[in-house]
């Protein structure tokens, strides 16, 4: 077995590397935008379903990639509703897919905090003659890093799962081939070295998010209460 | 001036039966009865934050400038002075950060002033509550039981607050159950018994003389449950 060193200086590599967090932002930056927002209006919306709303919402936390990535082939193939826009096998397509399957990570998570901090300041805020978009904002900043946990959730998610971008990437070397895609593929033809570099690549990228997460939050526990 | 406060008829589900009073300015109010009575809920009916299931709640002059201090005091994720000058920003006063730190000397709070407010003692956020309030300079305060949860010796520096705001001309209005409180600050009682008002009189004759089986055996502290 080589050193470390050489595992992650094979040609291709950080091409590859580039590609996923390339995809995985992408997607997390777009369910961002609309997960946040959701969460929010979810949480001190008063709306006939809620309830199952947000039960249906918690239950996608656990959507299974493959399904995704099926639904998402279905839509884009050429004989699909979306098929002329010529997305499969691109990133874009990828991003299409890791964006459904983490939305519902950032709306859910977003949508408890919000709601835990509004019963808590439901009341001071109205007697302070605070309401409306102002209220609104004042707890969106109250929670910004449980916020923050909830978009490295997504990241975290995004960057680790295989089958989403596998059926609707095709895994095209130079293309669309990401991390987890390479390693699926590498370790079933016997190439362990690419799959293992990749894999400390991808183990370390992920080790550094949830303590950054958790760094974060400790110190604004720490700072604020 | 606002007050008086008049609530005609007024109630809520079943936890306040149908009831009309005035509150008016003067006196320090003292609502008092025991866990579960309606006092609560009534402070929040005349503050306007729970609408009457039925009757109306009616200020002489519009609601005007009111405050309310909580059981549990809620504060911003930011500083004391901060949590202080949002309150005053939001009810559109000029020089926020002045007004906040005034009020924060008032309540023996301003070397605590940079402090993040969550992270103060029960006493010390109760105590910053009622700066948040002091810097409104409010017509009518409520208070719902606000040294319940708290030791002997922030208790004393809460009430002292609270008699200087009854000094500075500020109505006080205030939720309690303690009894040596109600007659240390109040200068009337409603008394309130399984969501009824059921007595309205001086604090002085409240206590010597209740009117009612209710308040006698409540002040006897044989709380009645029936």
């Amino acid at each position: 077995m080589h050193n470390i060193a050489g595992v992650l200086a094979q040609p291709g590599l950080w091409e590859i590397v580039a590609l996923s967090l390339r995809v995985s932002l992408s997607a997390v930056l777009l369910a961002t935008l609309a997960g946040l927002p959701l969460g929010a209006a979810i949480a001190v919306g008063r709306f006939p379903g809620r309830t199952s709303v947000i039960v249906l919402l918690n239950a996608l936390m656990g959507l299974p990639p493959v399904v995704v990535g099926l639904a998402v082939y279905l839509l884009l193939s050429r004989a699909g509703p979306l098929g002329s826009f010529g997305l499969l096998f691109t990133p874009g397509a990828m991003i299409v897919a890791q964006t459904i399957l983490i939305l519902p990570i950032i709306a859910a998570l977003s949508r408890q905090a919000v709601e835990d901090a509004w019963r808590e300041y439901d009341e001071q805020l109205r007697s302070l003659g605070v309401d409306g978009v102002r209220a609104a904002l004042t707890v969106l900043w109250d929670v910004r890093f449980s916020l923050l946990t909830a978009v490295l959730a997504g990241l975290g998610r995004a960057s680790a799962e295989v089958g989403a971008v596998m059926i609707v990437g095709g895994n095209i070397e130079g293309v669309t081939r990401v991390m987890t895609t390479t390693i699926a593929l590498e370790t079933s033809k016997g190439d362990l070295p690419l799959a293992l570099g990749l894999g400390i690549v991808l183990i370390a990228i992920v080790l550094v998010l949830n303590a950054a997460a958790f760094v974060v939050k400790e110190a604004a526990q720490r700072r604020f209460g | 001036m606002i007050l008086p406060l008049r609530l005609e008829g007024v109630s809520f589900r079943h936890i306040i039966q149908p009831l009309s009073l005035a509150i008016e300015a003067g006196p320090s109010t003292i609502i008092l009865g025991a866990n579960g009575a309606g006092k609560s809920v009534l402070m929040r009916l005349m503050h306007g934050l729970l609408a009457p299931s039925s009757g109306r709640v009616t200020w002489s002059d519009g609601a005007g400038r009111q405050a309310m201090v909580f059981q549990r005091p809620v504060m911003l994720r930011r500083s004391a002075l901060a949590n202080v000058a949002y309150a005053v920003d939001a009810a559109g006063m000029p020089d926020p950060g002045r007004v906040a730190m005034e009020a924060l000397k008032e309540v023996g709070l301003a070397h605590l002033a940079h402090r993040p407010a969550r992270v103060l003692s029960g006493g010390e956020q109760q105590r910053l509550a009622l700066a948040r309030a002091w810097a409104l300079h409010p017509e009518v305060l409520f208070l719902d039981e606000p040294t319940a949860s708290l030791d002997p010796s922030a208790t004393r520096e809460i009430e002292s607050v609270i008699r200087a705001f009854d000094a500075s001309g500020t109505k006080i209005v205030m939720a309690t159950h303690n009894l040596g409180q109600a007659r240390r600050l109040g200068d009337e009682v409603l008394f309130i018994h399984q969501g009824r008002l059921v007595e309205r009189a001086s604090v002085e004759r409240f206590f010597k003389q209740p009117g009612t089986a209710e308040a006698a055996a409540f002040i006897k502290g044989e709380l009645p449950w029936d």
